[in-house]
């Protein structure tokens, strides 16, 4: 089971390679990816050190071109394509049906992934995308549960990756339109969830305010910790009564069902967080390093640590996590 | 060469919530006598919702199609279980009406017959287009975030035979999730959900703590409050050759919204006054920026000023 870390730039890059990683995932400086953010990525200097350092200790580079091109925009995706083709990276991972086939057809013997922003849920939709575009790994929403997982992956000959850790989508990726009906900018067409330059902080007499695009996203007591400024985590008014009405402040943990993981055949474990710190994908992946080398050592064995546990809720959203989909419960 | 541009026909979109059995069926009785000329049928949000089977849409389908107009059945936007896929493999074998995709998984199943992408299927740009359409696509329902840049874009290039149609008033399916908000709202796991979606019948109102109207859940879909209109941009989408607009079920003046975007379309009535009316039915209120490339819940001043008069549109065609 490989373990797939984030990149935001080049010193992240040599924190994962250096603590663990098995493939490292970065995009380039536009909105051609999902981590969209100022100061965040990659240009053709860094990639070509870090595909030498990451190259030199054998872990791979997978470059993410997981957004939506609409029409005045096709050709940066398409020559986002190109480039990562050219830099000779180890996979590509896309979400675009066009992208994918453009992909495809231009570079034929190139590695594609199908990300988790192509939306696909089941065996179907993943046949569907491995018969036209050959995909060679699909990275699955966090929707299913692990049975689920484990039940997918029985049917489908392309290997599954899923999230173990990070910041949790709520919705399906790939078809959460919330960001761009109160900013207007999606991870689909910008790239970036609640963009940094739609949110506003504010002291009221009634408390800290967030707002995107001027809608009010939470309002907290003055003392209580901010969380992430997206709209999924913030508190609302429902029947009357103000609440987290879709999801509160919560990381992503599967730690503690690394056994299921690993029995269900997940190919790979990619861990979030490429607008994070250097700090943090340092942390993470040698928690993650260890944590699965433990598990494969001895499956039948394995309990998370405490420490680890400590680790990861350190760098947590709301400092608390949650097994999320996996769990059904969480449904 | 100029020409007078063809009018967009109406469809009316699925029924997206949890109304019971009888109300759905007299709700159709209803649409079969409004000026529509297509109308999807079928659940698309939940698979829990067993009201109405297969069976019965396929019949209500028959009934549509005995009225003169189109049918089409309409597909699961997020496929998970077994059961589901099954049921889907099971819709889209059945080749007597035309099927719209909302999941990949559909993609898959209807591949080499006309089929529909809806709103769900992430068509944003032209090599999707021109990809499925060598696939069977006779229509696509444009993603509800894309606006009219990118559907003039695309309506430029689309192959020969493709129709476009645009969600043109409805609260906007926003968002899908494993998890069932309405369920989640009463501390209740989906498992264990009850039905409850059921008690609201147009979405589940988020407020922000100001008391603004800003979300409707509606069971595993979250949807905007706002009820998105694009009756002020008649003219426009007429211009740029947008085949169908879609009006999304709620479950008071339906019939009404529909006679006014007819009568809008007819030249009968005009958008100001057509405007007055739809602002009276919406359940929070109008939005349309996404039309014109702002956020979504935004509403677009420059398009209720712009000239109206569905008559003199014309359009140029080489």
């Amino acid at each position: 089971m490989e373990l797939v870390c984030p990149a935001g730039n080049l010193p992240s890059l040599k924190a994962a390679v250096d603590n663990g990683a098995d493939a490292v995932y970065l995009g380039f400086r536009d909105d051609t990816n999902a981590r969209h953010f100022a100061g965040l990525n990659f240009g053709d200097k860094q990639i070509r050190d870090g595909l030498k350092y990451a190259r030199d200790r054998k872990v791979k580079v997978f470059v993410a071109i997981n957004t939506y091109a609409q029409p005045s925009g096709w050709t940066r995706w398409t020559g986002a394509v190109d480039r990562a083709a050219d830099l000779g990276v180890d996979a590509l991972i896309l979400a675009d049906m066009g992208v994918l086939d453009y992909a495809a057809e231009r570079h034929p013997h190139l590695n594609l992934h199908l990300s988790v922003q192509g939306s696909a849920t089941n065996p179907a939709a993943i046949g569907f995308m491995h018969r036209h575009f050959g995909i060679r790994r699909v990275v699955v929403p966090r929707v299913l549960s692990i049975t689920q997982v484990a039940n997918l992956i029985e049917q489908v000959d392309v290997p599954v990756e899923i999230f173990g850790f990070g910041s949790l989508c709520v919705m399906v990726e790939g078809r959460c339109l919330l960001s761009s009906y109160a900013s207007g900018q999606s991870p689909n067409t910008f790239g970036a969830c609640s963009p940094a330059a739609h949110v506003e902080w504010r002291e009221t007499p009634q408390g800290q305010e967030t707002r995107l695009g001027g809608v009010l996203i939470e309002r907290r007591g003055h003392g209580e910790p901010a969380g992430y400024p997206t709209l999924c985590k913030g508190r609302y008014l429902v029947n009357g009564t103000i609440r987290h009405a879709i999801e509160e402040p919560t990381s992503l943990n599967t730690l503690d069902i690394l056994p299921d993981i690993l029995a269900a055949g997940v190919a790979a474990i990619k861990l979030e967080g490429r607008q994070r710190s250097t700090r943090y994908v340092s942390q993470v992946t040698r928690v993650w390093r260890d944590a699965i080398d433990a598990c494969q050592r001895n499956p039948q064995a394995f309990r998370a640590k405490e420490s680890w546990h400590q680790t990861l809720a350190q760098v947590s959203e709301g400092a608390q996590t949650t097994l999320g989909p996996y769990h059904r419960p969480w449904h | 060469m100029h020409r007078e541009s063809p009018r967009p026909r109406l469809s009316l979109g699925p029924i997206l919530y949890h109304w019971p059995r009888e109300q759905v069926l007299e709700f159709y009785a209803e649409m079969l006598e409004a000026p529509l000329d297509v109308i999807y049928l079928g659940e698309t949000v939940c698979s829990k919702r067993r009201l109405l089977r297969p069976e019965d849409y396929w019949e209500l389908a028959e009934r549509v199609v005995a009225a003169g107009k189109e049918a089409v059945i309409s597909t699961l936007a997020l496929i998970e279980s077994d059961g589901e896929l099954k049921t889907l493999r099971r819709i889209c074998a059945d080749e007597r009406f035309l099927v719209e995709a909302n999941d990949l998984a559909a993609l898959d199943f209807l591949e080499g017959r006309p089929f529909v992408a809806g709103h769900a299927i992430n068509l944003y740009n032209q090599r999707t287009l021109a990809f499925l359409a060598a696939r069977g696509l006779r229509r696509w329902v444009m993603p509800v975030e894309l606006g009219r840049d990118t559907a003039a874009d695309l309506l430029r290039s689309r192959p020969h035979g493709v129709e476009c149609e645009l969600f043109a008033f409805g609260r906007l399916p926003l968002a899908y999730s494993a998890r069932c908000f309405t369920a989640y709202n009463r501390d209740r796991q989906k498992d264990d959900c009850q039905f409850c979606c059921g008690d609201d019948p147009d979405g589940l109102l988020v407020a922000t703590q100001d008391g603004d109207p800003f979300l409707a859940l509606n069971g595993i879909q979250t949807q905007s409050a706002g009820t998105h209109n694009l009756l002020p941009a008649l003219d426009e989408v007429a211009r740029l050759g947008v085949d169908l607009l879609r009006i999304s079920p709620q479950s008071h003046h339906t019939r009404e919204i529909v006679e006014t975007f007819s009568h809008c379309l007819q030249g009968e009535l005009d958008v100001e006054t057509g405007l007055a009316r739809l602002k009276e039915w919406a359940p929070d209120g109008l939005c349309d920026g996404y039309w014109s490339g702002q956020a979504g819940i935004a509403v677009a001043g420059a398009d209720a000023s712009r000239p109206s008069g569905f008559a003199a549109a014309s359009v140029r065609t080489n």
